[in-house]
């Protein structure tokens, strides 16, 4: 499973197109949209959460590319919620950068944010769903 | 001049306790001390050892009374927070097992797949004093019309609920790695091809049942602490097996003894209850659990200093081995190298990854010698210990 948040700058000529149901259908994709916004000159803003198998994702994105739609991924953060995280280590066996650690004899596991590089591989593996993918919410103003 | 042998009873301990002259340290204190002083002399100073841990313990659940409806149902079918559980017990009567996914979860579909809600979940969220829907339908009978009730309520609204876990408190646990040529994504957690990482889960030196190997104290009626509150143990668990491999110390080498416990689910905290979802997997329920040994004599002090360095567990692969159902052990481990980060296997460095919460553990154990030293605990005489080994039944 894979899933991006996306931002999506559409010109005014598709603004009325079935863009999202497409992707449902033809690309077999999930979406969540959080924010969307049709702006007076007519185009549409819109940040979307975009989730599916890597290759149908790919091929969505070169659909709303060929549309003429402006796609960035949105700059992600990943942050620790220190109240679900037991302790256990778990996420240790994926994280590439040895951002999050066992500090040792204590074997308490550490998140050292500053060498995260967002690959969000822990994501789904913590089994407490305590390591969360954070965006710019200044785009969703 | 031999000195007298070490040697107390629990009714002893428990009027020690209620005049506050009781002596408790921790399983990782004890094996200092036992290190330091010998057995014997720790048997003599050290009443209680407290014992801790904290991971996924699959084969748990809690049996629920969701209370009569108006009109009366004999619920044949239930769902908590869209979770199915077992209804075939009595009209308002439930077992909600901790790994059973959201009827709605795409499981594997989408491999791995993220389980991302499931019974433990529910479990964790009624003991959180949230609001869970409850969905029941029924074929109706001339006592019971109902046919279809939908409810919220929280844990308070429930008549009863009490956790019953038919297997818990492993003793001892394989180390678990990958031999093959793929990711693997198991309930040992996610295991790199060509032994990418070793995965381990026991507490070890804190692990109750490593701190009484061949289960001398502990049997039904045990009291112990159950997901932050007082529970017990009911018997052995599920798979017990005495009579696994041990070494010289009579600590098992592989997955051995295992618990049977029940608690109060409305007295219980929401740190020590948490729904899980193992990638790949499925859902669980991370537990805490921690069992006070009581140190009748030399012997048990001796056991309860049992050190990282002297408890050993095989390796095995889940790659190919295990899911044939043929487990081979591919060399001895100890936790101390476990613990280390790095363990070798066929003269290859492994990474080690712990599943088991050492941290979350060793915090259980504190808590409960905190609770004995206060006088808010007492110990229990079991009615029948567990079922031990041959060669110690022989022994005795
Ligand atoms: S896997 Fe999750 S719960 Fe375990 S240490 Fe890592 S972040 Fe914490
Ligand atoms: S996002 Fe990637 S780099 Fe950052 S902590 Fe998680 S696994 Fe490590």
């Amino acid at each position: 499973m894979y899933s991006k948040i996306l931002s999506l700058r559409f010109p005014s000529d598709i603004v009325n197109e079935p863009i999202v149901v497409n992707l449902v259908k033809k690309f077999d994709l999930t979406f969540n949209i959080l924010k969307a916004t049709i702006y007076p000159r007519k185009e549409g803003f819109m940040v979307l959460e975009l989730r599916g198998h890597r290759k149908d994702y790919q091929r969505g994105l070169r659909y709303l590319k060929s549309l003429g739609i402006k796609v960035e991924s949105i700059g992600q953060d990943i942050k620790r919620d220190e109240e679900l995280c037991f302790q256990c280590g778990a996420c240790t066996a994926v994280c590439p950068t040895g951002a999050l650690y066992i500090k040792r004899p204590e074997m308490e596991v550490i998140f050292d944010r500053e060498s995260c590089s967002a690959c969000e591989l822990c994501v789904i593996v913590c089994p407490a769903r305590a390591m969360e993918v954070r965006f710019d919410r200044t785009l969703l103003a | 001049m031999a000195q007298k042998k070490v040697s107390r009873t629990i009714g002893e301990i428990n009027r020690k306790i209620k005049s506050g002259k009781v002596v408790v340290v921790t399983a990782e204190e004890m094996t200092e001390i036992v290190k330091k002083k010998g057995a014997r002399k720790a048997a003599r100073e050290v009443d209680v050892v407290t014992t801790g841990t904290f991971a996924p313990m699959c084969s748990s659940g809690a049996f629920i009374n969701f209370g009569h409806t108006k009109p009366t149902i004999k619920a044949s079918k239930v769902w908590l927070n869209g979770v199915p559980a077992y209804a075939g017990v009595a009209a308002v009567d439930i077992y909600i097992g901790a790994t059973e996914p959201a009827e709605d979860d795409p499981l594997n579909r989408v491999h791995p797949g993220q389980f991302k809600y499931g019974g433990g979940h529910v479990i964790h969220d009624l003991v959180a004093g949230e609001k869970v829907e409850l969905k029941a339908t029924a074929y109706g009978t001339d006592c019971y019309p109902n046919k279809d009730v939908t409810k919220k309520l929280t844990l308070d609204d429930l008549p009863y609920a009490v956790l019953l876990n038919p297997r818990n408190a492993y003793q001892n646990y394989n180390c678990a790695i990958n031999l093959s040529n793929r990711t693997i994504y198991t309930y040992m957690g996610v295991l790199k091809p060509g032994m990418g990482n070793a995965n381990y889960s026991t507490s070890g030196q804190l692990s109750p049942l490593l701190n009484d190997p061949y289960y001398l104290t502990m049997g039904l009626g045990t009291r112990i602490f159950l997901g932050g509150a007082q529970g017990y143990i009911i018997g052995p668990g599920t798979q017990h097996n005495p009579n696994a491999r041990r070494g010289r110390n009579g600590v098992p080498v592989s997955p051995a003894g295992t618990l049977m416990v029940k608690g109060d689910l409305k007295e219980m905290d929401p740190r020590w209850v948490v729904g899980v979802s193992i990638l790949g997997y499925g859902c669980s329920l991370a537990l805490g659990l921690g069992v006070p040994i009581p140190i009748l004599n030399e012997e048990m002090a001796r056991f309860t200093g049992v050190s990282d360095e002297e408890i050993f567990t095989q390796i095995v692969d889940y790659g190919n081995d295990y899911p044939t159902g043929d487990v081979k052990s591919l060399g001895r481990v100890s936790y101390a190298e476990l613990k280390s980060g790095t363990i070798r296997v066929n003269g290859q460095k492994v990474q080690s990854v712990p599943l088991s919460s050492y941290v979350r553990a060793l915090e259980i154990a504190n808590i409960l010698k905190g609770w004995i030293e206060n006088g808010k605990f007492l110990l229990t005489e079991p009615v029948e210990l567990l079922p031990t080994a041959r060669s110690r039944r022989k022994k005795s």
